[in-house]
């Protein structure tokens, strides 16, 4: 019972600020809400037994992303901050069709009769997770690292080159 | 400790924000805010699979380990997204996505 009222509260607190990410018409509030929808997600994971998950969501996303995010907005919106995130012409389609996307994948959950395997999550996470990564999973961890370090060289780069070309011209 | 919740219930969360991301992704007209619903969506994805986990596999470990792939290329899309639509807006001087239509004719 205790479990369910804490998932509704998560729940609420979830779908509410994300609604409020697509409604607000300001786009530095709408991202104050994306953090909440973050925090939100990680209460989601620790329900669910995964505590490391939770952590690396709280860091990962709302440190590192939404700082990142907020950063970015500040530095380049410069007109009319309060009437910066509206909706476009397409949301009159836009809302049939994702409201069809929901029904499909509740009523396809909702039919399906599951059987959960009745075995508790082990406590100790990080000591499952670290061999998977590190052994069964170690070219995928890897390619991860390459990735990361291509993307954000290549950031860097996307950034100082208009800097340049705008400097020049 | 085994749960009383059915898997059912996160399903429908997971799907729940899933279509709140969608709307945002198909709908908004700011970049920013495009980048910000894809990582919504992202987060729907890693809700089914850590409950998938949980439920259906709680010693195997890999949903968990597929959600940290995830986390991570989700950090590389946002950071290279907000780079390319701060490359764009010094260029263009607008956040406005139907504004980048330069491969149309």
């Amino acid at each position: 019972m205790g479990e369910l009222i804490a998932f509704i509260i998560l729940a609420v607190c979830l779908l509410g600020s994300a609604l409020l990410v697509v409604t607000l018409r300001d786009i530095v509030h709408a991202v104050l809400c994306v953090i909440l929808v973050f925090f939100s997600v990680a209460g989601i994971f620790i329900m669910l037994n995964a505590d490391f998950l939770a952590i690396v969501q709280v860091v990962v996303y709302a440190g590192g992303v939404s700082i990142l995010v907020v950063f970015g907005i500040m530095t380049v919106q410069r007109i009319d901050i309060h009437n910066s995130n509206t909706a476009n012409s397409r949301f009159i389609f836009a809302i049939p069709v994702v409201f069809g996307v929901f029904l499909v994948a509740a009523i396809t959950a909702a039919r399906n009769i599951w059987t959960p395997a009745n075995v508790p999550v082990p406590a100790n996470d990080i000591q499952h997770l670290a061999p998977l990564l590190l052994e069964n999973y170690v070219i995928p961890f890897e390619a991860a690292a390459i990735l990361l370090t291509v993307a954000m060289t290549g950031a860097l780069l996307l950034v100082k080159e208009v800097k340049d070309s705008g400097n020049k011209s | 400790m085994a749960t009383s919740l059915s898997p059912s219930y996160f399903i429908f969360l997971s799907a729940a924000l899933f279509a709140i991301g969608a709307y945002g992704v198909i709908a908004k007209k700011n970049i920013i805010a495009v980048l910000v619903s894809i990582e919504m969506m992202l987060a729907a994805v890693n809700i089914n699979l850590v409950a998938f986990n949980k439920f259906f596999t709680p010693e195997a470990f890999i949903g968990q380990v597929f959600a940290i792939f995830v986390i991570t290329v989700a950090a590389v899309e946002i950071g290279l997204g907000l780079a390319l639509a701060i490359a764009l807006i010094r260029k263009r001087g607008t956040t406005n996505l139907d504004d980048f239509d330069w491969l149309k004719w």
